[in-house]
This record gives C-alpha cells, sequence and structure tokens, in this order.
C-alpha cells in the first residue's frame, strides 16, 4: 500500500497521543499523578495536539475534506466512522480532564477513567479499521489490533515518564511506575510487533483465485494501461525486500531497543542523566515507530497487486 | 446507508465469457465513453497528452499467461469492472453512506455528493474495481450502466450496460443472476461459471466462464491422426469419371 | 431482456435524456468502416454507439471506434492550410488563406500538367477514395497513382484476384454461419475487425473447430482451439505439406476442380519454345480439355464434357498435359512431405499429418447441404447446396513476405481441393467479388504522359502478359514507383513505398510535386522511416530540394506533415460526406452487396475542408476532364456530396448502388436520384443490396449470382468464372523469362522471374532470410496491430494512448534465457539495415526464433501534439528504423515480393543484445505547426453532459 505521509503521521502521532492520555487519565484514576499544572500542560496539551493534528492530517489525505463531518454518519458499519466518532466523543472528557487538571487544580478520576477509555477505544477502532480490510493480509490479521493498542500504550508510558522528569513533578514512585510500565511495555509491544512482522503474508487469495484460472502458474504479460494508475499507486506500492528488511531493523532500533536500553541504564534515577535519557527514548522512540508505521502501509500487499503480477 | 440490504429484489450483474473474449479494449473504451458524460461524469483523465497519463476507468482488461503444465501456456484476456458482490465491504467500511447497495437491483452506486474521498472503500475491494477521481475528490466505479439499463430515453434493446452492448465477440452478458431461469443463469450453470476470490466471502455477483479445454487431438473433431495412402497408387484414384 | 424501473428510492436518475438529437454516420477509426449512431448533446458528441442495423458490425464497436469522441477532439488536429517557411522538418509554416493555397497548388499542378504530367506524384494512404482519387490521376495524366496496397497486403489481394477472382482481405469471408473448421493464417486484426470478432464469436458458440496458424499468440490466437506457432516466412511450405497429405491419401475434390477450376485445363509441355506451359487453346481463344467422352481435345468451357485430370495427350502437334497433374506431381515430392518441411516450419511432423487428416474429413465426412436450389450458368438446375464446411482466412502474416504471392497462391488452391471456395461452409465471396481471373482493365499508361492529356485508362490494374508492362522502349519504368516493370511485374496496386527513394535518386527519373494524401510516410508507413526523411529532405547542389515540391494532406500533426511545403489540413470523420463505394473498398458481406455514406455529424469549428472536395475544386482549378463543365465551371459546385449523387462513371453507374434512379427505386444501375443522400441517411447511411437467395454460394458458377451481379455492374457479363489452379498469366512471364517474346527482362532479373512466375505455387525463402548469415540475425522480428490502435493515429487519443502509450519487445522465456536476457531489460535490435532500442516483455506464447512488437505505438517527439515527455516517444519505438526498402548487399534490389511488389516487412532478420536504457535512434524533436496546441493536462470529457437531480 502507498505509505501516505498523511495516514503515517496521522496514526503515529494519534497513537502516542491517545497512549498519553490514555496513561495520564489511568494513573490519575488511581491517584498517582501528581498535581503539577506545568505537568498537566505538557502531557495533555500535548496529548490533545497530537491527536487533533493527527486527525487533521487525516483529513488533508481526504479528497473532499469540507465533507469530512459526513465520516461520522456510519458508526452502525464502519470502523472509519467509529473512529471518528469515538476520536469526537474522547475529546469531551479529555477536555474537562484536561481543563480541571490545568484551570482548576483538580485531577478528576471520573474524567480519566473516560479519557483513558475514549482514547483506547479510539486507538482500537484505528486498528480494527486495518483489522477489518481482507485484501490486505498484514493488516486484516489477530496482530493488528494488539499491536496498535501495545504500540500506542508504550509511546504514551514512554512520552508520561519523560514528561515527568522533564517538569520534576513526579514522586518517585510515579516515576518508578511510568518507568517500569515503558520499560515492560517495550519487549510487549516488540514481541506483538515481531508476530506481526512475521505472520505469514501469503494472501488468502492467489492469483488463481483471483482470475478463476487455475493452472499451475500465471503470469500478467500486459497490464490494462501501460503506465501507473490509481490502483498502482495506491495499492500497487512496492518496497524492496532488502530495503524493507534493513528500515524494520531501524524500528526495532529505534522503536524498541534504544528506548529501552535508555530506560533501563537510568532506571531508578530521577537526575538530568534520566530525564535526558527520558526525552531522547521518547523522541527516539517516536522516530522509529514512525518508521515501523510507514513499514506498516509499504509491506502491506493488496490483493488488487495480484492482477498486476506484482 | 451503508448497511448492507438483507437481500436484494434482483441480483444484476455481467457474466464474462474467458474463452471468447479476444481483449480487444472495446468494453473499456466504451464504458470510458458512456461513463465519461453519465451518471459519474466526468471520469477525469489526468496528464492526458503527456507522461503519467492516468485517468479513471470503470473497466480494464488483463492479459495473462496461464500454465496448465509447466511450459504449456495458454494466453487469457481478463476484463475487470465491478462485480456488484453481495456482501462487499466496499459499502461496509464506508464512513459516510456515500457507498450503497441497492435493495432493488443489487447495483452497487457511490453518492458523489456525499463522499468524502477517504479512499478506504477503495481498500476493501479486493478486486481494485473503484477508481478515486483525483480532480474531483471522489470514489467512482462502474454503475453497471445505471443510467442505460432503465433508460427509456434509449430503445428497449439498447438498455444493456454499454460494454456488453458493444463487445464484438458476445463475451459479454447482462441479467439478473439471481433468476435461476434467466439466461446469465443458465449459462453460468452450463458453462461452469466461477467467482473471483471466493475465498474473501464478497460473493461477487459478476461470473467468469472458464476458458473451454483446447482442442488438439484428431478425435476432437472425429479425424484420424493422419491420412492412409490412396489405394491405386500416386493419381490412380483420380481416375474416374468426372463431368463438368 | 429489459427490466423496469426498479423505483429505488436513492435519487438516481436512470433515464437521463441523452442526447438532443442521433444521427447516424459511418467510423472511420479504421477502415473496416462500421455504422454508428452519434449521439449529439448541446452540440458536442455525447456518445457514439454501433449501428444495429449495419451490415458490418451489426451494433457492436471496437475499442478505437468507442474512442472516437477523443479522436475528433484530438488537440491534433489541424487549423488552417500551411505554408512552409524554414526548412522541411522544422514545423515552420505560416497559416494562409483557402484561395492562397489551392492557387499555390493549381500553380505547380497546372505547370506540371501543361509540360509533363508524370512529374506529378500522386499517392495516398489509409482512404477509401480510390476511385476518385484515382479517377482524377487520370484525368491529370500522370501514370503515377497509387493508394496504399502495395506495402500493405497486394500479395493477398493480387494473389487471390489472379486466382480465385476474390480474395480474403475483406473481399470475402468465411462462412461464419456454417463453417466447422476455421484457419486462420496470420492475422493479428484485419480491416474487417468487427465482422472477425462477431464471427469468431459466432464459431465459439457453435463449437466450430478454430485454428490460429501465427508466430504469435495475441487476440485472436488467444481463443483458438490450436494455436500453431510456425515460423514466420514458411507458411507456403506448411501449406504444400498439407497438399501433399491429402493428395497422397486422395482427399481432393475432383468434382469440384472439374466444375469450377482450370484443373482439366491442358497446358502445353514443349520445353524451350514460346508456347511452353501456356493452355492450349482452340481457335476461338477457348481452354481446352481432353474430353474423354469423345477422347478428344474439347473446349474446355462446354458443359457437357467429361475432362481428364491426368493424362499425357497431343493437340495440335504439341503435347499437353492437365493442369492438376502438373499440380500433384509437384506437391507429390517427398520434399514437401510433412516430415521433410517440419523443422523449416516448426511445427511438428504428425501435427501437419493431423490437420490434413482434420480438414479431409471435416471437408469429405461432414459435409453440410443447404436446401436451396439453384441453377448453374449453364442451365442446370440443383436442388441443393452442398458444401464442405471447412474456411480459411489470411492476411498479412503470409503477404507481407517477400514469398507472400505464392503463399498466399498455395492456400487458394488448397482451398480448391477441398472444394471450399464459396460453398456453404467455406471461404465466401463479397460482391462486387468474384471477378474475372484476373479481374478487368490493364494498367494504363504504356504510352507515357503526355501534356494536357488525359490518361486512357486508370492508371491501376492488372496485367496478364509482358506486353503490358509499364515500361518505356528502353526499359526504363513508366511510373515512378516501378510498377509493372520486371522488378514486381503484377504490382496490382503500385509501390507506394518506392515512390520517395525513387524520386530523390532520380531513379527511375525525378518528380516535380509529390501530392500525398493520408499517408505518414515521414515515420511509420515507409519501411525504414530514416530513409523517408533522408529522401524529403535531401537537396541538390544548388541547395534546392530534389523532391521540390510536396502537397500533404492530413487532419492532424503527423511527423509528415512537417515535412511539407504546403498542407492541406483535412475535415475530421464526423465533420464530412464521404463514400463508401463498391468502386471502391466495399463493405459487403457474403449476402448482400452493401456501400454507405459519411455524413457531416458536428460542423467543423476550424478552417479545414473535406480533402475529396478539395480535390474536386483543384481538378476545377486545372480545367481536368470530368471536373469542368462545357463552359469551364466547377462540374461538382457541391463538392463531394454533389459528386457522391452525380458523378457517372458509366452509364447509370455512379459512386453510389442505392437508391438510383429518377424516383429512387434502382439498386446498382440507374440515373442520378437527386435525393439520393436523403434516402441513405433515412436508411442509417448504408445501403444494401440482398443477393438472391438462390445466388449466394457458388457464384463463380451460379447463373443467378452473375446474372444479378452483371446487372449491378460488377461484371461485364454472366459467364463463368473459372478458378485457376495454374497461372498462365505467370507462365506467360516466365516464358519471357526464358527468352521468348519481344519484351523480355533485363539479363540481370532473368533467373529471378524466372523462378518467381512459376505458374504453380512454389516456395523459397524469404530474400532478407538467403541474404544474411542466419548466425548473425538469428530471430525474426515482427509487428502486430493492437486492437486498441489504428497505425499512428491512436496516440493523439486520449483514451487509447492510457491503453497503450509504450511498446515492449516480446521475446519468448527461452530465448531470453539463453541470450541472458530479463523482463524489462532494455535490448537492441540489430538488423542488416539498421538498429533500434526497446524494453524486453518475457511471454512464452511466441515461436522461440520470433521477437515482435506492437506496430507504430513508437512516435517521435513533438509529433502528435503530445507533450515532449511522452512515452511514445521515449519508451516506445518504431521496429521501422531496423527496417529497409532495399535487400542487404547495397545494390539496391527491392526488399519486396518479386512478383507484386508488396513490401516485405514480415521478412526482416534481427539479433537482439542488452542495452542500456533509452529511446534510440533520437530524432530531433518537432515542432507542433501554428494552430496545434496541446491538449489540456487535466480533461474532464463529459463533465457537462452530467444530469443533476
Ligand atoms: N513495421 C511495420 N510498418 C508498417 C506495417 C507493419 O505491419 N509493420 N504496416 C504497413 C501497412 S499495411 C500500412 S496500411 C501502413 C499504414 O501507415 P499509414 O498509411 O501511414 O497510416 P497512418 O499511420 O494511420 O497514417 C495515416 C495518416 O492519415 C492521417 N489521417 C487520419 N485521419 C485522417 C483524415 O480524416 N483525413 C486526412 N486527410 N488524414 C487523416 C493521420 O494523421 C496520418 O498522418 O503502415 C505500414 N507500416
Ligand atoms: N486495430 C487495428 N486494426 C487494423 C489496423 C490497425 O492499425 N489497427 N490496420 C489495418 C490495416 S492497414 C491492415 S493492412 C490490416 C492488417 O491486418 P493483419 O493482417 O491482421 O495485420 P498485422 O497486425 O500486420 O498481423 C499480421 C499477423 O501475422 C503474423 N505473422 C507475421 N509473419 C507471419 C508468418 O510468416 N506466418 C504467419 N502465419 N503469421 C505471421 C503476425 O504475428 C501478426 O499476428 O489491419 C487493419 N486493421
Ligand atoms: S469487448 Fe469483449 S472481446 Fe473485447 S475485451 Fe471486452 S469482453 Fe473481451
Ligand atoms: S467488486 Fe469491489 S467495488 Fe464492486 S462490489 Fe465488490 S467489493 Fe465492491
Ligand atoms: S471514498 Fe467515498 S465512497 Fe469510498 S469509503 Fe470513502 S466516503 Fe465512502
Ligand atoms: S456495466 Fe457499464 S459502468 Fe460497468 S463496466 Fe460495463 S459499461 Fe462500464
Ligand atoms: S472496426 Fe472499430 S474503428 Fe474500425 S470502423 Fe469499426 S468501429 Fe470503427
Ligand atoms: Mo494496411
Amino acid at each position: 500500500m502507498h505509505p501516505a505521509a498523511s495516514i503515517i503521521f496521522f496514526t503515529t502521532a494519534s497513537g502516542l497521543g491517545y497512549g498519553l492520555m490514555a496513561w495520564a487519565g489511568i494513573l490519575a484514576a488511581f491517584g498517582q499523578m501528581p498535581l503539577h499544572r506545568g505537568l498537566g500542560i505538557g502531557v495533555m496539551v500535548t496529548a490533545l495536539v497530537l491527536v487533533s493534528t493527527g486527525l487533521l492530517s487525516s483529513l488533508l489525505h481526504l479528497g473532499r475534506p469540507e465533507r469530512a463531518w459526513r465520516a461520522l454518519s456510519q458508526w452502525r458499519s464502519s470502523w472509519l466512522s467509529r473512529e471518528a466518532v469515538a476520536a469526537i466523543l474522547t475529546f469531551i472528557p479529555a477536555t474537562v480532564f484536561a481543563g480541571a487538571w490545568i484551570f482548576l487544580d483538580h485531577l478528576s478520576r471520573l474524567a480519566g477513567v473516560f479519557t483513558a477509555l475514549g482514547a483506547l477505544i479510539t486507538v482500537y477502532c484505528t486498528a480494527m479499521i486495518y483489522r477489518s480490510l481482507t485484501p490486505i493480509k498484514q493488516w486484516s490479521n489477530p496482530t493488528t489490533v494488539p499491536v496498535y493498542l501495545a504500540l500506542s500504550l508504550m509511546t504514551g508510558a514512554t512520552w508520561l515518564h519523560a514528561f515527568l522528569l522533564a517538569f520534576g513533578a513526579g514522586s518517585a514512585r510515579t516515576v518508578l511506575i511510568t518507568g517500569a510500565v515503558a520499560v515492560i511495555s517495550i519487549p510487549a509491544g516488540y514481541t506483538l510487533k515481531r508476530r506481526a512482522w512475521h505472520y505469514d503474508p501469503t494472501p488468502a487469495a492467489t492469483i488463481q483465485s483471483a482470475t478463476g484460472l487455475g493452472g499451475t502458474d500465471i503470469r500478467s504479460v500486459e497490464w490494462p494501461h501501460t503506465e501507473e494508475n490509481f490502483l498502482l499507486k495506491e495499492m500497487g506500492y512496492r518496497v524492496a525486500r532488502k530495503h524493507a528488511e534493513r528500515l524494520r531493523q531501524i524500528a526495532t532500533g529505534a522503536g524498541f531497543i534504544a528506548p529501552l536500553l535508555l530506560l533501563v541504564v537510568t532506571a531508578g534515577r530521577q537526575d538530568w542523566l534520566a530525564t535526558a535519557a527520558a526525552i531522547l527514548a521518547a523522541i527516539v522512540m517516536a522516530a522509529g515507530i514512525t518508521v515501523e508505521r510507514w513499514l506498516f502501509f509499504a509491506e502491506a500487499k493488496h490483493t488488487v497487486a495480484l492482477y498486476y503480477g506484482r | 446507508m451503508t448497511s448492507l440490504p438483507g437481500k436484494t429484489d434482483k441480483k444484476l450483474g455481467l457474466v464474462i465469457d474467458l474463452d471468447t473474449c479476444v481483449g480487444c479494449h472495446a468494453c473499456v473504451t466504451n464504458c470510458k465513453e458512456w461513463n465519461t458524460g453519465g451518471h459519474m461524469a466526468p471520469l477525469t483523465d489526468l496528464n492526458a497528452y503527456g507522461k503519467g497519463a492516468d485517468g479513471v476507468w470503470f473497466n480494464r482488461v488483463h492479459t495473462y499467461e496461464v500454465d496448465d503444465a509447466p511450459g504449456c501456456s495458454r494466453t487469457v484476456h481478463f476484463p475487470k469492472s465491478c462485480l456488484h458482490c453481495e456482501t462487499p465491504a466496499c459499502v461496509t467500511v464506508c464512513p459516510t453512506g456515500a457507498s450503497y447497495k441497492r435493495t432493488s437491483d443489487g447495483i452497487v452506486l457511490v453518492n458523489e455528493d456525499l463522499c468524502i474521498g477517504c479512499k478506504l472503500c477503495s481498500w476493501a475491494c479486493p478486486y481494485g474495481a473503484r477508481e478515486f477521481d483525483v480532480f474531483e475528490g471522489v470514489m467512482k466505479k462502474c454503475t453497471l450502466c445505471v443510467d442505460r439499463i432503465y433508460n427509456t430515453n434509449l430503445d428497449e434493446v439498447d438498455r444493456v450496460p454499454a460494454c456488453v452492448l458493444t463487445c464484438p465477440t458476445g463475451a459479454r452478458h447482462f441479467g439478473d443472476l439471481g433468476d435461476p431461469n434467466s439466461d446469465v443463469s443458465q449459462l453460468v450453470a452450463a458453462r461452469g461459471g466461477v467467482d473471483l476470490m471466493p475465498e474473501l466471502g464478497y460473493k461477487p455477483t459478476n461470473k467468469y466462464l472458464p476458458p473451454r479445454p483446447r482442442r488438439t487431438a484428431a478425435a476432437d473433431v472425429g479425424a484420424t491422426a493422419e491420412l492412409v495412402s490412396a489405394p491405386g497408387g500416386f493419381l490412380g484414384w483420380v481416375d474416374r469419371l468426372l463431368s463438368r | 431482456m429489459s427490466f423496469t424501473d426498479p423505483q429505488e428510492p436513492d435519487g438516481v436518475d436512470m433515464s437521463p435524456v441523452v442526447a438532443d438529437e442521433v444521427k447516424t454516420t459511418t467510423c472511420y477509426m479504421c477502415a473496416c468502416r462500421c455504422g454508428i449512431r452519434v449521439f449529439v448533446k448541446d452540440g458536442k458528441i455525447r456518445y457514439i454507439q454501433g449501428n444495429r442495423d449495419h451490415p458490418v458490425n451489426k451494433g457492436v464497436l471496437c475499442g478505437k471506434g468507442a474512442a472516437g469522441i477523443m479522436q475528433h477532439n484530438s488537440p491534433a488536429r489541424l487549423r488552417k492550410p500551411l505554408k512552409r517557411i524554414g526548412e522541411r522538418g522544422r514545423g515552420e509554416f505560416v497559416e494562409i488563406e483557402w484561395d492562397e493555397a489551392l492557387q499555390l497548388a493549381t500553380d505547380w499542378l497546372g505547370h506540371i500538367r501543361r509540360t509533363d504530367p508524370k512529374q506529378l506524384a500522386f499517392f495516398t494512404g489509409r482512404d477509401q477514395s480510390q476511385s476518385l482519387t484515382g479517377w482524377w490521376a487520370a484525368m491529370f495524366g500522370t501514370p503515377n497513382y497509387a493508394a496504399h496496397g502495395g506495402f500493405c497486403s497486394v500479395n493477398m489481394a493480387a494473389a487471390g484476384l489472379y486466382t480465385i477472382g476474390g480474395s480474403f482481405w475483406e473481399f470475402g469471408e468465411p462462412d461464419w454461419e456454417h463453417t466447422k473448421y476455421f484457419m486462420m493464417f496470420g492475422v493479428a486484426e484485419d480491416h474487417d475487425s468487427n465482422p472477425i470478432k462477431i464471427g469468431l464469436g459466432k464459431l465459439k458458440g457453435r463449437g466450430a473447430k478454430f485454428i490460429s496458424v501465427n508466430p504469435a499468440k495475441t487476440g485472436y490466437s488467444a481463443i483458438a482451439d490450436e494455436w500453431i506457432g510456425i515460423r514466420p516466412g514458411t507458411d507456403g511450405l506448411f501449406i504444400m505439406a498439407l497438399i501433399h497429405e491429402l493428395l497422397r491419401a486422395g482427399q481432393v475434390d475432383l468434382d469440384y476442380l472439374v466444375r469450377y477450376t482450370n484443373a482439366p485445363w491442358l497446358v502445353i509441355q514443349e520445353p524451350g519454345t514460346a508456347d511452353d506451359g501456356l493452355i492450349a487453346r482452340d481457335a476461338s481463344g477457348a481452354p481446352l480439355c481432353w474430353d474423354r467422352g469423345s477422347n478428344a481435345a474439347a473446349s474446355a468451357l462446354r458443359a457437357d464434357v467429361t475432362p481428364a485430370l491426368q493424362g499425357t495427350f497431343t493437340v495440335d502437334g504439341k503435347t499437353c498435359i492437365p493442369a492438376f497433374e502438373l499440380l500433384a506431381q509437384r506437391y507429390a515430392d517427398a520434399k514437401f512431405a510433412p516430415d521433410a518441411v517440419a523443422d523449416t516450419c516448426g511445427i511438428p511432423t504428425a501435427t501437419i499429418k493431423r490437420i490434413a487428416a482434420e480438414l479431409a474429413h471435416v471437408a469429405f465426412k461432414e459435409t453440410i447441404e443447404i436446401a436451396v436450389p439453384w441453377t448453374d450458368w449453364a442451365g442446370r438446375r440443383h436442388e441443393s447446396m452442398i458444401g464442405r464446411p471447412v474456411a480459411m482466412h489470411a492476411m498479412r502474416g503470409i503477404s507481407a513476405h517477400s514469398n507472400g504471392f505464392h503463399t498466399c497462391r498455395a492456400l487458394h488452391v488448397l482451398q480448391m481441393l477441398l472444394g471450399s471456395v464459396d460453398v456453404p461452409g467455406g471461404f465466401r465471396y463479397k460482391p462486387p467479388f468474384p471477378k474475372p481471373v484476373p479481374p478487368g482493365p490493364k494498367p494504363a499508361g504504356k504510352a507515357g504522359a503526355k501534356p494536357d492529356t488525359p490518361m486512357p485508362g486508370l492508371p491501376l490494374g492488372f496485367v496478364t502478359s509482358p506486353d503490358d508492362l509499364l515500361l518505356d522502349p528502353d526499359g526504363t519504368a513508366i511510373r515512378i514507383d516501378k510498377a509493372y516493370t520486371w522488378d514486381f511485374p503484377m504490382a496490382a496496386h503500385g509501390a507506394l513505398h518506392m515512390v520517395l527513394q525513387n524520386a530523390a535518386a532520380g531513379d527511375p527519373y525525378r518528380i516535380d510535386t509529390l501530392f500525398l494524401y493520408m499517408a505518414n510516410l515521414a515515420w511509420n508507413s515507409s519501411m525504414s522511416a530514416t530513409a523517408a526523411i533522408d529522401a524529403l529532405t535531401a537537396k541538390d547542389e544548388d541547395g534546392t530540394y530534389k523532391i521540390p515540391h510536396f502537397i500533404y494532406v492530413d487532419a492532424y500533426a503527423s511527423e509528415t506533415v512537417a515535412y511539407a511545403d504546403l498542407v492541406l489540413p483535412d475535415t475530421t470523420y464526423l465533420e464530412r460526406w464521404d463514400c463508401i463505394s463498391l468502386l471502391d473498398r466495399p463493405i459487403s458481406d457474403a449476402d448482400g452487396a452493401c456501400d454507405a455514406i459519411r455524413q457531416p455529424v458536428v460542423e467543423p469549428d476550424r478552417d479545414v475542408r473535406a480533402f475529396q472536395s478539395v480535390l474536386l475544386d483543384l481538378g476545377a482549378r486545372l480545367g481536368l476532364p470530368g471536373m469542368v463543365k462545357g463552359d469551364g465551371r466547377p462540374a461538382y459546385p457541391g463538392g463531394f456530396a454533389d459528386y457522391m449523387v452525380n458523378h457517372q462513371r458509366a452509364q447509370g453507374l455512379g459512386p453510389l448502388a442505392g437508391w438510383r434512379g429518377y424516383e429512387g427505386g434502382e439498386a446498382g444501375r440507374g440515373a442520378p436520384n437527386a435525393w439520393q443522400l436523403e434516402s441513405y441517411i433515412a436508411n442509417g447511411c448504408f445501403w444494401r443490396g440482398d443477393i438472391p437467395v438462390g445466388a449466394r454460394y457458388f457464384k463463380m458458377a451460379n447463373a443467378g449470382y452473375l446474372t444479378w451481379a452483371t446487372h449491378m455492374g460488377f461484371i461485364a457479363g454472366p459467364e463463368q468464372i473459372v478458378l485457376q489452379l495454374y497461372s498462365e498469366p505467370m507462365q506467360r512471364f516466365r516464358n519471357a523469362a526464358r527468352g521468348h517474346g519481344a519484351m523480355q527482362p533485363p539479363e540481370s532479373h532473368r533467373a529471378r522471374v524466372e523462378a518467381a512466375f512459376d505458374p504453380i505455387p512454389v516456395w523459397y525463402p524469404p530474400f532478407e532470410e538467403a541474404a544474411i548469415d542466419r548466425d548473425e540475425f538469428p530471430l525474426h522480428a515482427l509487428t502486430q496491430r493492437p486492437m486498441q490502435h489504428y497505425h499512428s493515429w491512436g496516440s493523439q487519443n486520449a483514451w487509447l494512448r492510457q491503453i497503450t502509450a509504450a511498446n515492449r519487445l516480446f521475446v519468448h522465456r527461452a530465448t531470453a534465457a539463453k541470450l541472458g536476457i530479463a523482463d524489462d531489460d532494455w535490448v537492441w535490435v540489430i538488423s542488416s539495415a539498421g538498429r533500434v532500442k526497446g524494453q524486453v516483455r518475457l511471454v512464452e506464447g511466441v515461436n522461440p526464433d520470433t521477437v515482435w512488437t506492437w506496430n507504430a505505438i513508437g512516435k517521435r517527439k513533438g509529433a502528435w501534439a503530445l507533450k515532449p515527455d511522452a512515452p511514445e516517444a521515449h519508451d516506445g519505438f518504431l521496429l521501422n528504423h531496423a527496417i529497409s526498402e532495399w535487400l542487404p548487399g547495397g545494390d539496391r534490389r527491392p526488399n519486396c515480393d518479386p512478383v507484386t511488389g508488396q513490401a516485405a516487412w514480415f521478412d526482416l532478420r534481427v539479433r537482439i543484445e542488452k542495452a542500456a536504457p533509452g529511446a534510440w535512434p533520437e530524432f530531433g524533436a518537432l515542432t507542433s505547426p501554428p494552430g496545434v496546441v496541446p491538449g489540456p493536462d487535466v480533461l474532464r470529457y463529459g463533465a457537462d453532459f452530467k444530469v443533476r437531480p
């Protein structure tokens, strides 16, 4: 599939944003969130900005952005519609939660719970959009939803951890919790992603079934058109195997190994070094996950490619 | 509504005979000329006169070489348009309700006025039957010539899809595949018509008639493998009275 | 079947009004000439549909026809007459008014006509107005006229006309309704594109067996029951092996041969004499046979003879043998046995034997009988029509070779032996065929051209002996293309492909003006585009062009426009009157004679004029006979439409056969009818005259048909047309080569003429193959027509060019593997004459010794109003850059069939070598002429038609 920048940015940014707000909401719900206004501004504004720009950038991808509101109508059948509805609904508790925290110096447990729920549901809906696309085996398999949720939570935890350290706001306990959550989520996320990467991508359909022709081998000798058309540009994207392998290594290194090392090395500390390490971990991880997301699209093969012998 | 009708009154669709299709692209261009002024008008063409020409088409013809056994290949022309599936995800994924399946005849259409151009339906179609109009920002697709098949401004015989009307070899057929007695259903039954990618569960309405087995044995026409020499030797057989 | 409004509540307008008006006319996206219905809305073309009633296409359209909207809207359309101001090829023109343009042309042409009319070479390409253009040339007084047939498929036409008085081409068709076994040789698309497709659909539906003999397996071949991937240039041998098998087994229709062919005619066997090989004739000139009833020679044309097909007889003291025996002796030779030809043809022995057996089985065991009584030429009534349901069709694949004439003739011989010419289930003539063998008049011009004097007849015709050749007493060619010379004596269609180079070389002489209509000679219709461009730009020492004037008529900015001195812009096919006449290339089918018209459907929006009207106007300005009235005023002030109605070629015979006579009630013959065009339009722009039911088969010997055809003016009288198994006219040329008669070939030509003019079909390796080192050029290189493009026109069509904007070189996987070539690689295609680069596509459906590509997709940069980056000029390639008009050796031996002059396109031999990507050769980019503006980047045709609820 064509790795459109807007969609990659959207899924990465919103995944991170929702992960961040989810953890903030959960910690608040359990009374573990320090009532620090700077932290509130840092965490919640970042989360809301990430989520909003993500959503806005996904609008860029639309042919008719001015009609985007129509996407709210089909929640009964469409995961995209559900995602849009969930995203918008999540803004309500999230804004309440953030507002109370920042302006009223109050950490609403209830709003936190709903924010976390909304965030996770939204990420779930996003994942389900891909999960339900039968023509793309790399997406429509049981690994997609766990990976989306896990990576959202992983990036969220790592970023929250960094915020806590950066604002020097958390108690040692809170920092320990977020650090631990982040450190645990990384191998978990990686395990799931690895499973996804190793998931047998052979589509259920074959060129034999796609054409109904059977036979031992079917080769495309002429396309219906000599230049690339919408189908090929959108769904015939190919990334060289070698290239993909290298990018997987980068995604693994930046998205998982480096942040993990940085966090483990500075575990238990709350000094400038730990802070720097946590911030670095957060940034490197975001970059790594962007690469992961690029691959998620670029490596996905649509059954349409079968018709073109790709 | 992007929820699918539980059942449609008719299942209108096409039957395409791969045994007869010569790959002439007549159905392709006829579809284009009808539809560029029709219900989904226009079928925009980008870079029409330079590099990277890329237009919207509802019907395209591929060419394959199919090995029956290694080294023994057949060449098959393969036209492909929307199959008007019974349970197509291209409809259910649509967030706006622009993509829908009609209850009356089963035709899958896009309402351009609702479409936001998210392209999700094109991702959901395994067959590559939907094409995005970049200029208009909306998704377009085969309408099964909904503006022909009921069009009282056309002669009755002409109320068939443009691609069917034009096919010079008669490789394309149109009718109600929900009616087991219709000509198309009978044809599918007689020729063992198949679904494309049945394993994906979209239940395509359109059917493809597979190429007939090739006949390369003398027995296929009732002949012997070779001729026996005539009695009487060379030209001996010529010696009979012939009248003019 | 039709469905009623389903009342779906989705607001879709299911009955939009499609058109303000529907006009019928005739398609001209190719030469098939299908009937179309053009839906016009708001003055624009909304939709083009096939005309269901039309005899050619019966409602269907091909891929091109349905893209006519984009042809009509092509940005490459010319706008106004153009006069060259820069060097040829630079595209520097000024737009001029028609008056100035016509005055200029009249000045050039008037001078020529007053001094030496043969200084005008008037040649036409893709058109079907040959009865007008040929007549115009004759009235002008130049012998230098031809249409495009010489480079197209004259082998096919001439072999047929000299053998069965008809031909494949679009002159005949298989009996699609009845045939049970259909063999197609070397056809990718053909002129009869829609009828063939409709017919194949029928065969498939009926389960008749369909065999395609073709080195490449595409289109039609792909759906054949059996594909025979023959090695190019060897079909003759394959056919002769089939004949060998049939003769060996005695599976030959002797009754048919005796009744309808010259098989029993006695051939004189007196080696060394001038009569040797000629037909023994009686005092009245009638051919003789040996009547076994009277045991004496008797006129072979009598109905009551019992002719011998074998034996040696003495007539007038000369030894004679029936033609059939000579033929049988020839093919009985073991060198025509299947195992002897298998390797050369690349077809297994068993396959050849099996096909012979299948042919014999279907022809003789599955005979069909149609319960239609008929009367033969001798007045004998037959209660039914009995047919051999095997049919053949062939086209350029066997024709465009230097051995093509004989191969085509061999195929007709095979048909005759099977008794399947114009019988139920066999090959069928379309009126006006069959014609006497060979038809009609000789080529005019023997006396040369004289100032201010028309030719005594039409420039093209059929020679029957060396006396008919167009040679000056000193042996120089009378025609610029050397048609009807010893180079190619039976050049029945002329040789357009030789004109440019002959004219530039002054061989046989120089010309003053080249007047060319509708042929893209500076690109795809010259064997070598480079040589064509060189000839058009060659200059004398004084700096003047060797071809001093070049008037070109085109409708679009083709490659050739850039080289013209004066460009006369034509209309598109939807803007003009045209006449698809029985005098030209008819559109009849086997059951009826048909002709058609084109009527203007939309008005031109530019200053262009229909060429036929312009030609009549020029004729009037030049005062050509027939084009001016007694007082010097134009004879056809109403232009071509006027001519279509009022011109008479002979009393009562005109361009159109329908609705003749004052009342419009006559068909074929009749006085001009002022309302004729209205009648055509009311009938969908075509006319069809049914052949009487009892006259639809055995046309060559069917009294009903012969009488009807005589009335229609197709033949002079209702005499039986005897098919020529043995060709006496050929023998006359052969005897000349052997030193007999007044007209003899020069020494240098004797051996070649003697070999080429065998009266019984022979096979020899194609000339190029024989002349080159086969190891150096191990592969055959071919082109095929893509069904969705027409020669060079398609690329200006925004829709068609999306389907094919660049062509690949198709190479067999195994062949490529041996050469280390992979899919998508670029390769050099190198011949003895030149080279060109292209990108490879590996396939299996091709003869392993053959590579091929789609014809005429490669374009010159800047032509056709395409953007400079268009793939047509960067990724596409034109195989013609590797072809030549001349055989290897540099001694100007034409790369043509030695009988007809047919351009041997498919003799090309090449090798391929891996190359760096990128097109080659590179020509400079052409500049679009004034008025030709690039098309829009975003094309939204049809947006205005949208019906919004
Ligand atoms: N390598 C290779 N070369 C071949 C062949 C092959 O098989 N292989 N085939 C050969 C054969 S058989 C043929 S017939 C030739 C065909 O070759 P051409 O006769 O050159 O045919 P086109 O390329 O169609 O070009 C005809 C010209 O007519 C112009 N034209 C189109 N419509 C109109 C109109 O309405 N009015 C006027 N006045 N002009 C118009 C076009 O713009 C174009 O310039 O190619 C030959 N060349
Ligand atoms: N769509 C479309 N239709 C056209 C045209 C067009 O340009 N486009 N052009 C028109 C014109 S002008 C013409 S002349 C006709 C020509 O119509 P065709 O005769 O069908 O023309 P080609 O495409 O040259 O096809 C020649 C075929 O012969 C095969 N062949 C080559 N060499 C041999 C051989 O030695 N033996 C055998 N058995 N086969 C061989 C080639 O593979 C090819 O399939 O088409 C007309 N119709
Ligand atoms: S029009 Fe008919 S024969 Fe031609 S490509 Fe389409 S289906 Fe095949
Ligand atoms: S073919 Fe594709 S677009 Fe058409 S109904 Fe099926 S899934 Fe939808
Ligand atoms: S592109 Fe249009 S029709 Fe397709 S899913 Fe999106 S809104 Fe629906
Ligand atoms: S049914 Fe109509 S819209 Fe669909 S492919 Fe055929 S012509 Fe095109
Ligand atoms: S075959 Fe096609 S292009 Fe040629 S006349 Fe017929 S419809 Fe037109
Ligand atoms: Mo041709």
